[in-house]
């Protein structure tokens, strides 16, 4: 990526990432533009350049920040109405490494509110539109994130994932996106959606610039007890086998996608990497179970907002618990609402042992197909999405339709192991396709190597 | 299972929010769908099969037992509230 010099300016820089963003305004990616703060701090890290002082790796770097990330710079709403006029007085880790390096962040992006979706069709301030179709959606949750850097507006973008909002919205709009090894990155300033499925990641245009990021924002923080400091491998190794998983290859997922998946075996098949069948029969729950662990996880973290410290506060209540009932019924989406219940009725009493309990169980068998499969093979070759990007409003009305989205990336986040979205050509009718590689924990740096093979 | 529009009501009050009778109908009938889709996990055999809760590799992080200093004054935090007297939180009356 360009980063600032002498004779090119973090404020050139900046100006112009502005300029894009504001041509694009139609795609309603940001939910904030930072003009202001990000022109200063150019100016400072210009001012630094002429003295003569080292700026970091990622000096004068513009770069876009999804919306639930916590900084003081814009509102952090996470796209959702309850959050509305929140200015967080801390500043989360991630971000405070990426600025410590010279990275200036432009503007914060659009999301399903909370996370919550595939499409970013769920967030309060409307849709973000794909960036190869003004007609089709940006996937989601990280939708705003995905169009900013496809769109060429910043070079990276920050984005969440919890169950493929990095990678499916990545391979929507034919960018590189990746969900690291669970504890890579600090949770810290994060808006919670699920805690032991919630990763923090990027979405970028070349390998190179996802390990940089990666190398940079990895590691051990007090404040994250979830974190580790040797996640982020210092060497890559050597890869021989690559899996493919039968039961993905079947008419529920795109033909189009199915020929990119084949056309990149016999790409590796032809450099001498053996290719390997798997039979994973447990993910075929991974959704379901999916679908119970997050909502009661969903349901926990967002009890947290009632309007009386922070954010939106519903008016006219004559008492305490008519205030929490207001703002909650008027400032969460249809979509959160549909989470917290089903979080709430499979942790209730008499359900508890047949969803929760059983979904914790299934993962456990989730967990260990993955192992057996890295016993097998070195890393795994998977489709995203069961179809390139769809249309606005098309599953809008159907939660488990929208819901099956994610029914090839939510594997992952169960189990903890690193996933990466990268761009696989397009489709006929030039929608981007995108592929999935999977490896086992903290491999992380050598699955962004080895993507390189297929390119 | 049948849900039914007791089951959405005390859902609802379980997650501290209230429904218009439009939402209790659209809620209602997305809720049947979801639970229909993950009650499928009831066709896998977890009999002999441990819970996992997290996946973090570590059971216990220590930390020296001190003072840190927290990210954000008090001032601060109250600053963010839309109704603060004499560094309290005003709300409406409990009782």
């Amino acid at each position: 990526m360009k980063t600032a010099n002498k004779r090119l300016t973090a404020e050139r820089l900046v100006r112009d990432a502005l300029e894009k963003a504001k041509h694009f305004a139609d795609y309603n990616i940001f939910t904030f533009l930072n003009e202001e703060g990000a022109i200063k701090r150019a100016r400072e890290i210009d001012a630094r350049i002429a003295r003569g002082e080292t700026v970091g790796k990622l000096a004068g770097v513009p770069f876009a920040l999804k919306d639930n990330f916590l900084s003081p710079e814009g509102q952090t709403t996470a796209s959702a109405h309850i959050l509305e006029g929140f200015v967080s007085p801390v500043t989360a880790t991630a971000v405070a490494k990426l600025e410590a390096e010279g990275a200036i962040m432009i503007g914060r992006t659009n999301l399903d509110a909370f996370a919550h979706g595939s499409s970013t069709e769920n967030s309060y301030f409307g849709p973000t539109l794909n960036a190869y179709d003004k007609e089709r959606v940006a996937g989601g949750s990280s939708g705003g994130s995905a169009v900013a850097v496809a769109l060429d507006i910043v070079e990276f973008a920050t984005g969440t994932d919890t169950g493929g909002s990095i990678r499916q919205p990545a391979s929507f709009n034919g960018i590189y996106g990746l969900k690291p090894t669970y504890g890579c990155i600090s949770r810290y300033g994060v808006v919670a959606m699920a805690s032991s499925t919630d990763c923090i990641g990027f979405l970028t245009k070349t390998p190179d610039d996802m390990d940089l990021l990666m190398s940079i924002t990895s590691g051990q923080d007090p404040k994250d007890m979830t974190t580790l400091p040797d996640y982020y491998e210092t060497n890559t190794h050597l890869a021989t086998r690559i899996g493919i998983i039968k039961d993905f290859d079947n008419d529920s997922v795109d033909a189009e996608i199915r020929e990119a998946l084949r056309s990149k075996c016999d790409l590796l098949k032809s450099k001498g990497y053996e290719i390997v069948e798997l039979e994973m029969p447990a993910l075929k729950y991974a959704l379901a179970a999916y679908y119970i662990i997050v909502p009661a996880e969903v349901a926990s973290n967002l009890s947290r907002y009632d309007g009386v410290r922070y954010g939106f506060r519903s008016e006219n209540s004559d008492t305490l618990d008519g205030l929490y009932l207001n703002t909650r019924s008027e400032g969460f989406m249809p979509e959160n609402k549909r989470r917290i219940m089903i979080g709430n009725f499979v942790l209730s009493s008499g359900f508890y042992d047949a969803y929760f309990l059983k979904a914790a169980k299934a993962r456990t068998l989730i967990v260990q197909e993955y192992e057996k499969a890295f016993d097998k093979c070195d890393y795994i070759l998977t489709p995203v999405s069961p179809s390139p990007a769809f249309k606005l409003g098309e599953k809008l009305n159907d939660p488990v339709a929208m819901y099956l989205e994610d029914v090839m990336s939510v594997s992952l986040n169960l189990a903890g192991v690193p996933g990466l979205a990268i761009p696989a050509g397009k489709s006929a009718s030039g929608l981007p396709i995108g592929l999935q590689l999977v490896g086992p924990r903290r491999s992380d740096k050598s699955l962004i190597e080895f993507s390189k093979e297929l390119m | 299972m049948k849900i039914k529009r007791e089951d959405i009501l005390h859902l609802a009050n379980l997650s501290n929010f209230t429904l218009s009778d439009e939402e209790v109908l659209s809620l209602g009938k997305d809720l049947q769908d979801i639970i229909k889709y993950i009650s499928q996990l009831d066709d896998l055999d977890t009999s002999e099969v441990k819970s996992t809760y997290q996946v973090f590799e570590m059971e216990n992080v220590w930390r020296s037992d001190e003072i840190i200093e927290q990210d954000a004054s008090s001032e601060q935090l109250l600053a963010l509230t839309k109704n603060e007297k004499d560094n309290q939180i005003k709300v409406p009356k409990v009782l």
